[in-house]
């Protein structure tokens, strides 16, 4: 393919939370097509019978307790972490409102 | 402190026979190090930010590490966290975000008394193989300054290239601490996947990624790695496998080392002085009494295509958390609901390769999407581990160049496949998990410049100790 659809840009953007511009939106349409189209040879792979791999590791279950939560940050106090956000108010990171009042 | 000190010639052997030797001190060396960073940061940019004073060594805990890397200045890659300084992870939307807690691997270091004098550069999130795609500026092959010192981990390799650090921390997905390893010349270690904890690396593509070492030559990175290596229970993909002291084996002989040399690494756009280097190193390897067959990694030609379906797709995930909300760039001026603080603050914060990436994965797992492409890399990923499986059978090291070419001048890559195509040898050994190291083999020569050609080998799972001895052999024989 030359190029995606625009309206496929759109629906991937919308999806991918990313508020593109024009321009960028028709350089991806092009730019999207050459790399799926490159990545499309994988259609001539015969993998019938052949289960996916998700991990390389072969672990399974891996657990913890819960008093190893503890020390998890490195002893890290939340008022650090509430530091780094935008907009706080006492120990709430404040948003914009999600729930409208009808 | 009277002679003269190359700071390149320095590693963590040398320094620490002079620091035991007290022919110099602790701060003396980092003052050697921290002086040589202010005047070739401007021309280089390998440093996003630099740590005026040892940012703190932790109380030693009884380990057999402590104070084995003690004083020896390093450079850590800045996607990975140092707590209370800045960790941009080289983008716009993490500029001023500060570190709220220690990486394992960064708490390993400061337990072993390792100096960190600052932060490396990369391409944003870790995304590129030429380190253009940074958002603070690419960083210059200390060789040839309008060429590219290689991605991701493009800063610790100029720095420890350039003498601007003994050692450095970089980390793998797809080749990027090989990769700029080989075009600056040093030594970059990707240990098996688990071998090293993520826990504190910004995660790009999780199944893929690993931290590891940078370092002057290959003993070294044996040292780095047996510090920073074990299961770790903050990141529950780490391995339990036993940690060996990996510098133990160093200096044994490789008589009878099967090393299988893959045909079809001998493709690929190729360039002739790099091929003629790596043959001398195979010649050399022969010559220390390996055996060399002829193998062949059919799946060569469809690795590069499964890997850019699976590590979008998990980039697209892993990104959902830069959203102007908990920490980083917010755009709220604008914005006037929820969704458009998100979508705002993502356009504004990303770059263009690291919004192609998002692109690619949301479209391969969106539905009437995910079989076709990300199912359908998943199962091809199967097949790439059993080749591998077939081959560590018939041989212990698989080995051939880490790039088609040395370092291409900044700006000469132009479309994004171009910058997918120089990672054609690296991404196997991340699908499969398998640990490789990159080591320098030589030079070739552009316009009269000469520039770094590497050698890459491979090994099964957790056989870094077999890998580390073959590297280790084949660097005293090559000039």
């Amino acid at each position: 393919m030359n190029k995606l659809a625009p309206d496929e840009v759109d629906r991937i953007a919308a999806l991918a939370r990313i508020n593109l511009s024009t321009e960028e939106k028709s350089k991806l349409a092009v730019e999207m097509a050459g790399i799926l189209d490159y990545v499309g040879k994988l259609s001539k792979v015969n993998v019938e019978g052949i289960e996916p791999t998700a991990q390389v590791t072969g672990l399974e279950n891996v657990t913890r307790a819960d008093d190893q939560m503890k020390d998890i940050f490195r002893g890290t106090k939340p008022a650090t972490l509430l530091e780094q956000a935008p907009e706080r108010e006492g120990d709430h990171i404040k948003v914009k409102v999600v729930l409208k009042k009808n | 402190m009277t002679k003269v000190i190359d700071n390149q010639k320095l590693t963590i052997g040398l320094a620490r026979k002079m620091l035991e030797g007290k022919e110099i001190s602790v701060e003396e060396l980092r003052n050697l190090f921290v002086g040589r960073i202010k005047e070739r940061n401007p021309a280089v940019n390998a440093y996003l930010s630099v740590f005026e004073t040892h940012p703190g060594e932790s109380a030693p805990r009884p380990s057999a590490n402590a104070s084995r890397l003690s004083g020896m200045p390093c450079i850590i890659k800045d996607n990975i966290l140092v707590e209370g300084k800045k960790a941009t992870g080289g983008s716009k939307i993490l500029e001023n975000y500060l570190a709220s807690y220690d990486a394992t691997v960064v708490a390993k270091l400061k337990q072993s008394g390792a100096d960190i004098l600052g932060k490396g550069n990369l391409d944003e999130f870790a995304m590129g193989s030429t380190g253009e795609y940074s958002a603070f500026g690419v960083t210059h092959n200390p060789y040839d300054l309008s060429r590219v010192a290689g991605g991701s981990s493009s800063g610790p390799a100029a720095a420890v290239a350039d003498g601007q650090a003994i050692f450095g921390l970089g980390s793998d997905t797809g080749g990027s601490i090989r990769t700029p390893a080989a075009f600056c010349g040093v030594v970059g270690l990707k240990p098996t996947y688990g071998r090293v904890s993520r826990f504190g690396l910004m995660a790009m593509a999780s199944s893929f990624d690993q931290i590891g070492p940078i370092t002057q030559n290959v003993e070294d990175a044996a040292e780095v790695l047996s510090v920073i290596a074990g299961r770790d229970y903050r990141d529950s993909t780490s391995s339990p496998s036993l940690v060996p002291d990996f510098a133990a084996g160093l200096g044994e002989s490789i008589a009878g080392l099967r090393v299988g040399v893959p045909r079809e690494f001998n493709g690929y756009g190729l360039d002739v002085q790099v091929k003629e280097k790596i043959e001398v190193a195979i010649k050399k390897l022969e010559s220390l009494g390996a055996k060399i067959i002829d193998i062949s990694l059919p799946m060569t030609e469809y690795a590069l295509a499964a890997y850019y379906i699976i590590v979008p797709s998990e980039i697209s995930a892993n990104l959902a958390r830069y959203d102007g909300i908990r920490y980083g760039l917010s755009e709220r001026k604008k914005a006037g609901n929820l969704l458009e603080v998100y979508v705002n603050s993502r356009d504004e914060g990303f770059g263009p390769e690291v919004k192609r990436r998002i692109m690619i994965g949301t479209y391969a797992l969106s539905a009437g999407y995910y079989d076709a492409y990300y199912a359908k890399a998943q199962k091809v990923r199967t097949l790439i581990r059993k080749q591998f499986s077939d081959v560590f059978k018939k041989c212990d090291i698989i080995a051939g160049p880490t790039t088609p070419t040395m370092a291409p001048k900044i700006g000469e890559l132009g479309d994004p496949l171009a910058f997918y195509l120089a990672d054609i040898f690296t991404v196997q050994a991340n699908l499969a998990g398998l640990p490789a190291i990159s080591i320098p083999c030589g030079f070739g020569q552009e316009e009269g410049v000469k520039l770094p050609v590497g050698f890459q080998m491979m090994a099964d799972y957790f056989k870094e100790d077999l890998l580390l001895k073959a590297a280790y052999a084949l660097e005293q024989h090559i000039k």
